[in-house]
């Protein structure tokens, strides 16, 4: 029996309005790496951020090896050797490296200095300790967010931590990148650590952990050994339902062009060219789906489809009508419908109600716009069927975007814009952030467009839905096509070459 | 249920955070007048029984509510599409110029022509001015409120260059006398262009009104704005983008709404609020033009819109608060016989800006705070 390094007991937490966690019971064994799942709200992060001092719990103990601790703050916690890290990084942009990672105890030298040298050392012994290079003088903000997390893991390294807790650490990693990670979690536990490991993707538990602790609304519904359980078994522990998580697609034939891009150009907001000449079609029935580090013309793509950005050249056919450089209300007209990938930012008003987020973009029409003033009956209607339908909680179309969940968000602009039979469905990162029971909705929202003969572009960061959703692949790099692929005859790790530019897909013709 | 109660209370406090600011600005304000050396229970209470306890009181604060429901209603207006408009000072002089203008220019037209002409003269003026820093900021992106700001400056000299042109012929007296106008003022404007006052309205039902008392019909054009405003903002499809601009630009653009298009109505719409404040201060009280009659109105609409946190009702609320304090202020100060200055009660106006914007800060750190504990 290998011993337990950390335990909490009976943690509970409330918040006015909610129980985030219920009588929690969490252990860690030395030298594991522990997966806590759950959906978002499950209560992860404010269990994890008690045992980090950011919260205190209103009942429960916590032990360190046995002894009992009150974590009244993060110093503390950090003195008891742990340390997070956290989604969003913590680090100062302009400032190196090694600067970063000493910041708030740097070592001084004659009573005054930051004694940089030392410094440097220490940070090259640490990261050459876990297997890798990495550059002490570099400035953070010239190094890839792959290089930033693992000088966010020195900086804990550096603070003595012996019990890591990273949250969610690959949400903004590429599948090269979490491969790399992945060592270097187990070269950490081959020094004697304890890796806490917080995310929501099945498959890198599997891949990673050695226990997995499942949690589902505020409570710990169980605790499993990763080798004696599977993906589809935690998921439904996850969610308290069983849940698809292989997507189930029927094969068909498509049917007219009804999107064709050609020869389109495009700059971004720093006026550089985003878009080098792109052309590509996509037929009723069909999901094009698009693959790519971010950052690499995705977003301008959708913008200038969607009418939000201008195109620089080359032509946009949507059934052979020119719709290039049309305004957004013009776009909209033409039925073409936008789940935008920035959701929090453009899709929804957040100040708005359900209901009146649900007739953005067809506002100024009948039946809504009627006459002199807005039509509320037909707006409350509307919604109502809307609610019922895409099943939005809570089902008050009256309140306000901003107090839903995520998940409930995301149901409204999916609702809103597949709603009047679109003709062409633009979904970037249609599932980001969000949990696996809405993730398992948005996919089949978009499954349902694809077999009622609706033309699909989908744009994502995460290659598991780009394989499982689309019926082609277009991989774009530094704002060109590189490789159009069958997903059944390719991988993650092939489009995680192609995608960081790395191999150019030779089978496919560069137009000149 | 409990759950929805939180945050009705939540809500609740959001929306009274004004009433607290002016509870607590009255006490800073007893608090100086303590320092004075004088009582501050019967200062208050001369200022607010004068104010509200008979008709001409009523009157007198309502004529000054008038115009500051006018300009707080424009700083409300273009508040809603994220606009900081504060050239309600320029706008309000173009448009009482150009009212004035048609007042005295068409003098043969009659009433039931001539007032609408000036009323809508008024609101045009408002509106041609607010209609630049909104095109300026629509087409190029320039911030509105420096625009605004220079706006200001420009109508002010443009007024007074024009006044000197049309200004009024000195009486016989003061040529015997061989004096100039102190103050320049324009000619009268027609019989037929001026607005009645309350007293007028009243006597033909027969109801006892000081005749002397200034306030005039234009309250009732300000209360019809405000409707108006509301009906815009919360009923129609106009309000719905131009809330949506405001709230968030990228989803409304999004939306398919033009955000340019929206911030330039906008901006001419609270220009015609502003225009307004005209009506009041030209067609009912002084039936000429003068620029002092306008002086700081614009900017006192700001004070208005934030202490009535830019709702039609709480800038109509807000606004006859001010008129409360302002006729008050002047009655205490005769009655203390100059002890208490008038300026005690514009600090006593500050003071209630100031902890409207700190207790809404507070309400909204509360709010978030929970918001982020859930």
């Amino acid at each position: 029996m290998p011993e337990i390094t950390l335990e909490m007991k009976d943690i509970t937490k409330r918040f006015p309005l909610v129980v985030a966690n219920d009588k929690v019971n969490f252990a860690v064994y030395q030298g594991e790496i522990h997966a806590l799942v759950g959906e978002n709200g499950a209560g992860k992060t404010t269990l994890m951020s008690i045992l980090y001092g950011l919260y205190q719990a209103d009942s429960g103990q916590i032990f360190i090896k046995g002894k009992k601790v009150n974590i009244a703050n993060p110093k503390v916690a950090i003195n008891l050797k742990i340390g997070m890290v956290h989604q969003h990084f913590m680090l100062v942009p302009p400032l190196s490296v090694t600067e970063n990672i000493i910041l708030g105890m740097e070592p001084i030298k004659n009573n005054i200095f930051i004694d940089l040298e030392r410094a440097t050392n220490k940070v090259k012994e640490i990261s050459e300790s876990i297997g890798f290079k990495i550059d002490p003088h570099a400035k953070i903000e010239n190094i890839s967010v792959g290089i930033q997390q693992r000088v966010e893991i020195i900086k804990i390294l550096y603070r003595g931590a012996e019990i890591l807790i990273m949250d969610e650490p690959t949400a903004v990693l590429t599948p090269q990148e979490v491969e790399e990670l992945f060592e270097i979690l187990r070269s950490l536990i081959k020094q004697g650590k304890t890796i806490i490991f917080i995310t929501h993707k099945l498959n890198e538990v599997k891949a990673v952990s050695d226990r997995i602790t499942v949690m589902r609304r505020g409570k710990v519904v169980g605790v499993k050994n990763t080798k004696d359980t599977n993906q589809e078994e935690i998921a439904s522990m996850m969610v308290g339902r069983k849940v698809l998580l292989e997507v189930d697609k029927k094969e068909h034939n498509f049917g007219k062009t009804v999107l064709k891009v050609d020869k389109l150009n495009a700059l971004n907001n720093k006026k550089l060219p985003a878009l080098k000449e792109i052309s590509f079609e996509v037929r009723e029935g069909e999901i094009l789906g698009f693959a790519g580090v971010e950052g690499n013309g995705q977003t301008e793509l959708v913008e200038v489809i969607s009418g939000l950005r201008l195109a620089a050249g080359g032509k946009i056919k949507l059934y052979d009508k020119d719709i290039t450089n049309y305004s957004p209300r013009d776009i909209r007209e033409q039925k073409i419908a936008h789940i935008p990938e920035d959701r929090r930012q453009r899709g929804f008003i957040s100040n708005y109600s359900v209901a009146e987020n649900l007739i953005l973009g067809s506002n100024y029409r009948p039946p809504f716009n009627k006459g002199l003033t807005l039509n509320f009956s037909a707006i409350n209607n509307h919604a109502a069927k809307l609610i019922k339908d895409f099943d939005i909680r809570p089902s008050d179309r009256n309140n306000l975007l901003k107090s839903l969940s995520g998940g409930n968000q995301q149901k409204v602009i999916v609702a809103r814009e597949l709603f009047g039979e679109p003709r062409l469905l633009i979904a970037a990162q249609p599932t980001r952030g969000l949990d696996v029971g809405s993730t398992e909705f948005v996919h089949q929202q978009i499954l349902n467009e694809r077999d009622k003969g609706k033309a699909i572009l989908l744009v994502s960061a995460d290659l598991e839905e780009i394989l499982s959703l689309s019926d082609l692949i277009a991989v774009i790099y530094e704002g060109e096509i590189v490789a159009i692929l069958d997903p059944k005859k390719t991988n993650e790790k092939e489009l995680g070459l192609l995608m960081t530019g790395s191999v150019r897909n030779n089978k496919f013709p560069k137009k000149k | 249920m409990k759950a929805a109660k939180k945050i009705d209370y939540y809500s609740f406090l959001e929306k009274i955070t004004p009433l607290i600011a002016v509870i607590f600005a009255l006490l800073v304000g007893a608090i100086v007048i303590v320092i004075i050396g004088e009582d501050p229970i019967y200062v208050y209470k001369i200022l607010f029984s004068n104010a509200i306890s008979n008709r001409d009181g009523w009157g007198n604060v309502l004529f000054r509510a008038t115009p500051l429901i006018f300009t707080g209603l424009a700083v409300a207006f273009a508040f809603r599409c994220g606009l900081f408009n504060i050239g309600g000072e320029g706008q309000v002089y173009i448009g009482a110029f150009l009212s004035t203008w048609v007042g005295f220019t068409f003098t043969s037209l009659p009433a039931f022509i001539l007032i609408p002409l000036c009323i809508l003269a008024a609101a045009a003026g408002g509106a041609l001015w607010a209609a630049v820093p909104g095109i300026l900021k629509a087409k190029k992106g320039v911030h509105e409120v420096i625009v605004t700001i220079m706006m200001n400056w420009i109508a002010a000299s443009l007024t007074f260059f024009l006044v000197l042109k049309y200004k009024a012929p000195e009486t016989e007296t003061m040529i015997a006398a061989g004096v100039k106008q102190m103050i320049p003022h324009t000619k009268e404007i027609a019989q037929a262009a001026r607005l009645p006052r309350l007293y007028d309205l009243f006597k033909s039902i027969n109801i006892d009104f000081p005749s002397y008392n200034q306030v005039n019909v234009s309250f009732f054009i300000a209360i019809g704005v405000a409707i108006l405003a509301y009906y815009i903002l919360w009923k129609t499809n106009l309000g719905y983008e131009i809330r949506a601009v405001g709230y968030n630009p990228l989803a409304a653009e999004y939306g398919g709404i033009s955000v340019a298009k929206n911030i330039v109505l906008a901006m001419v719409i609270s220009g015609a609020f502003a225009g307004l404040v005209g009506t009041n201060e030209v067609m009912g009280f002084k039936y000429r033009w003068r620029q002092e009659l306008f002086t700081g109105l614009g900017f006192n609409g700001i004070a208005v819109a934030l202490l009535g946190k830019n709702h039609p009702l709480g800038v109509v609320l807000a606004a006859i608060l001010f008129g409360i304090l302002n006729y008050g202020g002047a009655i205490v100060n005769i009655f203390t016989e100059g002890r208490i200055p008038r300026e005690l009660i514009m600090v006593l106006q500050a003071v209630i800006v100031i902890f409207v914007v700190i207790s809404d800060e507070i309400v909204k750190r509360l709010i978030v705070k929970r918001r982020k504990l859930t």
